[in-house]
């Protein structure tokens, strides 16, 4: 029994308000395992669509998962339901943040919070290239976007710059491997 | 600060980075940096380095940064017209693909490109990191959180929140 809209967006108000670091971990175990709407490749698969497109990987993954069940409607429902919640909540911290943020032990927490957020990401990136196990043209790829943007080029040079090198790379990978890119 | 021009600004902005997030939010975070610190000098960069923070620190998708960083340039209005402009074209394109999906998963060209654009975001996302713990470095013991942080969420498969909690004590306690 596929689920409705209305159990969508609940579904996805309540992975909105839980998601602390990060959606697509408690979006997994919510869909996967709780609700078991999907199997996990049927949503490894959604995520990976996701991640590909432009924009928010989240959002994207929540619109293939609204798409799938209930259409147009089905992909509103899980946009808003994601959004609602956090939206609401950013609201009072901006504002919280405007009335407090100079105060001196809010200020030093954050720091603190803010350079504890930054090796997350570093640790993040660092976790997803050593699991991508890439050849070492792709790896070239992957240091070049690095290195460009660190030297403040532009995104769409960087994006559509190297796009060409990572799909020759990785053409060239799936050559390389016999058929399995 | 809010000002029409800001505003308008602001919008157009965020719309050019959307389409071409590939990666995420995340991976877009060094071209906000330049809109936002470069580009109009809408805060500096520890400014930016802590909305960052606090988006982490709050439910939700990673892109809520954006609805903090509207805010900053004109309140709630500019909260909604930026998460709007990150969200709005990028969710129609998402959505006009989606519904083509049946035809195209698995397909060979889908998983070359997959595999040819994630090194990219994944080097975009690595320069997002090192962007943000510079702006954060303002004491040597913001960096060592930095790179302490970086190690555990590497190399430990516990919950990054982790390290979150344990800089909030560590800034309060000693970077006052």
């Amino acid at each position: 029994m596929p689920p409705s809209n209305r159990e969508l967006f609940l579904t996805y108000l309540q992975i909105g308000l839980t998601s602390f670091g990060g959606v697509n971990a408690w979006a997994r175990h919510m869909l996967v395992e709780k609700r078991g709407w999907l199997t996990e490749q049927e949503y490894a698969e959604t995520l990976g669509i996701g991640q590909v497109l432009p924009g928010p990987n989240a959002l994207n993954t929540a619109i293939g998962v609204g798409v799938r069940f209930g259409g147009a409607m089905g992909a509103l429902a899980c946009a808003l339901g994601l959004f609602a919640g956090p939206m609401a909540l950013l609201a009072g911290i901006a504002a919280l943040y405007d009335a407090y943020g100079q105060l001196p032990l809010v200020r030093a927490t954050l720091t603190g919070i803010a350079a504890a957020a930054a090796g997350m990401v570093l640790g993040t990136a660092i976790k997803m290239g050593v699991k991508l196990k890439p050849t070492l043209p792709l790896l070239a790829v992957g240091v070049a976007a690095l290195a460009l943007a660190l030297l403040r080029a532009p995104l769409p040079f960087v994006v559509l710059g190297l796009a060409p090198f990572g799909l020759a790379a990785a053409w060239w990978a799936f050559r390389q491997g016999g058929g399995r890119p | 600060m809010s000002d029409d021009g800001d505003l308008s600004a602001l919008v157009w902005g965020f719309l050019g980075i959307s389409l071409l997030s590939v990666g995420g939010g995340v991976a877009a975070l060094p071209e906000m940096h330049r809109l936002m610190v470069e580009t109009h000098g809408w805060m500096d960069e520890l400014a930016f380095s802590k909305r960052y923070a606090l988006a982490q620190a709050a439910p939700g998708p990673n892109v809520m940064v954006v609805g903090l960083f509207g805010w900053h340039v004109a309140g709630i209005t500019g909260m909604f017209a930026a998460m709007l402009a990150m969200c709005g074209p990028t969710s129609i394109l998402a959505y006009g693909f989606c519904r083509l999906r049946g035809r195209l998963s698995g397909a060979l060209g889908m998983r070359v490109f997959e595999r040819g654009m994630v090194p990219i975001a994944v080097g975009l996302i690595a320069a997002s990191g090192l962007l943000l713990a510079q702006g954060a470095a303002e004491a040597p013991l913001a960096v060592a959180i930095s790179v302490g942080s970086t190690l555990f969420v590497w190399r430990s498969k516990r919950s990054p929140l982790w390290v979150l909690a344990a800089g909030a004590v560590l800034g309060a306690v000693f970077l006052r």
